[in-house]
């Protein structure tokens, strides 16, 4: 047979198709159980090493154990029990109207555009007693959208850990917010003054140790202004009062709560 | 509304130039650009495509591909992701042949000054990459009509500009191992890094 | 046999993909920052050219000429998502950071090239192993400039320290250009130099 008949393509495009699909659907399908748990296991991890809960050789999912997912709802800061963990994906739910708002231009210091109403936390229990308060937050940097997970003492004003994770600083300069020397520099700050105002921010330059803010205050990176920046607005607007600033003001005026 | 389309549409030429911020389309970026008047043919061709391709791949991914996309033919729990690429590049394919055989009947004069590079096309990889940025970002339909049209400018612009360049550079004396190839290289890693300034832009 | 090793080893020095024939060079320069993505980039590149050859000559007699491109792209295509989801479920980290740029291994030009030029008019075994020496081409390349980067760019090699950066308290001061994609650049320019002074029939004449 000819290969430039009509019947000839038709055959070969069919037969090729079949092939193709055949073999393509069966790497998805196969692997997509792995790929699942694979972005599990990340989300996981980060979460871990935000809390400085990290350990070598112990298995993420056992060490993961001690960990509590709650939902709060943002509005009121009071925790949320009709939220399903299992289907509940709030990067998901930020583009689901009913489940998310629009922040005012006003409001909206980290540029994110549109909120979720209701946001996870995760509680670190240490003999049933709550330790550490670790949520997620976001916000424009330079090039795209920053995604960390902070991790809070138990006062509801300590940082304990900070983990960026996705991000598309520029490599080298801004990019070193990846960096865990970069990130162990967070360790212990105080978010919020006597007063209680919110008082953390990213300096340019170095942290004059000698100052009394200098507890509010952490190091910026060399020639990343707008990334500091970024760092800096994505911090005040979660802890703000849009963010999680009344679910953490609990903690600041009751001491611990079980939650 | 108009605000943000427009901050888009320039970031997408500038700060997110797909040749100079991201490498794409550098095969022909690099084959292309000896003389102005090619490159800027090349150049149109990319903005037309990109311009249609990024929406109907839009179209394709949200009404088709995406997890629960196929609610409205009562398959909500399907989800074509993992076809993507494949459908992007058909998509492509088709429209770049379509694109030539309208060309041919109605604008023969545009078709003959677009010649063999409206086939390149398909392989440049700026216009793929478009369609899976726009994936990637959540673009909606307007931002990606905008984004395609912005990031084919983007694109255009850059080779017109090392075309530019590069005629000059014919006149100057470079050493012989890094004639021609060699020496386009170092051009365009400077340019690159020109329009690395553009990134502190705030829109 | 003969034949073999010069269709595999031809296109690494002779007539190399990034340096000669200035194909799949978008890849090149914006997964080279870190040897990691460089060596997993390079093993789909060779994965994918090699078995896309071996496919397409394997139904070369039988593909109408008509849509012979689309053939070759669908076959491309699929082998590129193989890959891709293999990269997802076993290197999930590596496959985050090289996003876009698997995926864009469907419009390298050396897949497209290669299958076009060589695998439409050769048997299986020699239109394998052009594949994967045309691969291996590209391979050579990006190791090399990814070497660079990553040793000087940010003292590391692999994730190990090589030279101890200041900012974890050792004495080198990382080459911040060598991070940034542009340098790549640079690199492949000065490697297309030195190859051009060593094999000096490569040299381009004044036109």
């Amino acid at each position: 047979m000819a290969n430039e008949t009509i019947g000839k393509t038709i055959t070969v495009a069919v037969l090729l198709c079949f092939v193709c699909s055949v073999l393509v659907s069966t790497a998805a399908v196969k692997l997509r159980p792995r790929q699942e748990r694979n972005k599990a296991l990340f989300t996981k991890t980060n979460i871990l090493k935000a809390g400085g809960l990290l350990e070598e050789g112990k298995s993420i999912d056992a060490l993961f154990e001690n960990i509590e997912v709650k939902y709060v709802n943002l509005e009121t800061g009071e925790y949320d029990d009709s939220v399903d963990p299992a289907t509940y994906d709030a990067r998901e739910a930020v583009t689901k109207p009913d489940l998310s708002r629009a922040i005012p231009a006003e409001d909206d210091i980290a540029n994110i555009k549109r909120m979720v109403k209701t946001a996870e936390v995760y509680l670190v229990n240490k003999d049933g007693e709550l330790e550490t308060i670790i949520i997620p937050v976001y916000g424009k940097g330079l090039w795209s959208t920053m995604y960390a997970f902070l991790a809070i003492e138990k006062d509801g004003n300590t940082v304990k850990g900070y983990s960026f994770y996705d991000h598309g600083e520029t490599p080298g300069l801004g990019g070193e917010i990846d960096n865990p020397v970069w990130q162990a520099k967070w360790e212990g700050k105080k978010l919020f003054n006597q007063e209680g105002a919110l008082s953390i921010t990213v300096l340019k330059g170095e942290v004059n140790k000698d100052r009394p803010e200098a507890i509010h205050q952490v190091d910026g990176l060399a020639g990343a202004t707008l990334t500091n920046n970024g760092v800096r607005n994505l911090m005040h607007f979660w802890l703000g009062d849009n963010g999680f600033g009344k679910y953490l003001r609990k903690f600041r005026n009751q001491g611990v709560d079980n939650g | 509304m108009l605000e943000a389309y427009l901050s888009l549409f320039v970031k997408a030429i500038f700060v997110e130039n797909m040749a100079l911020a991201f490498f794409l389309g550098m095969c022909t970026f690099l084959a292309v650009s000896k003389k102005v008047d090619t490159a800027l043919g090349l150049g149109i061709a990319v903005v037309v495509v990109q311009t249609i391709t990024v929406p109907v791949n839009y179209l394709i991914y949200n009404y088709i591909l995406k997890k629960g996309a196929l609610a409205w033919a009562g398959l909500a729990g399907v989800d074509l992701s993992f076809v993507g690429l494949i459908s992007y590049i058909g998509v492509i394919a088709a429209m770049v042949q379509i694109l030539e055989m309208f060309l041919d009947k109605y604008v023969p004069k545009l078709y003959n000054a677009l010649g063999v590079f409206l086939p390149l096309i398909t392989v440049n990889c700026a216009i793929l990459a478009g369609s899976l940025f726009m994936v990637e970002r959540n673009f909606n339909f307007g931002e990606s009509v905008v984004f395609g049209l912005g990031s084919g400018v983007g694109w255009a612009l850059a080779i017109v500009a090392l075309a530019g360049i590069r005629e000059k550079l014919a006149f100057s004396d470079v050493p012989a191992g890094l004639r021609g190839l060699g020496i386009t290289f170092i051009t365009v890693g400077l340019m690159a890094m020109a329009f690395m300034s553009f990134s502190g832009i705030q829109l | 046999m003969a034949k073999v090793t010069e269709v595999l080893f031809e296109p690494i020095f002779k007539n190399n993909p990034i340096a000669l024939q200035i194909l799949g060079i978008c890849s090149a320069l914006a997964v080279t920052g870190k040897m990691d993505t460089v060596i997993a980039m390079s093993l789909a590149l060779v994965f994918v050219n090699s078995l896309s050859n071996l496919s397409v000559s394997l139904i070369r007699k039988h593909v109408p000429t008509n849509i012979r491109i689309i053939v070759q792209m669908t076959i491309i295509a699929s082998l590129v998502i193989i890959v891709d989801q293999a990269l997802k479920a076993y290197a999930y980290d590596i496959s985050r950071r090289l996003s876009v740029y698997v995926g864009l291994i469907i419009t390298n030009c050396i897949v497209m090239g290669r299958a076009e030029a060589f695998a439409m008019k050769n048997g299986p075994v020699l239109s394998f192993f052009d594949g994967l020496g045309n691969a291996l081409g590209y391979a050579l390349i990006l190791v090399s400039v990814g070497t660079f980067r990553e040793i000087l760019g940010t003292g590391k090699f692999l994730g190990y320290n090589i030279l101890t950066p200041t900012t974890e308290g050792g004495w080198y001061v990382t080459n911040g250009l060598l991070v940034l994609p542009p340098s790549a650049f640079f690199l492949i320019g000065f490697f297309i130099w030195a190859l051009r002074t060593w094999k000096k029939d490569q040299i381009e004449e004044d036109n």
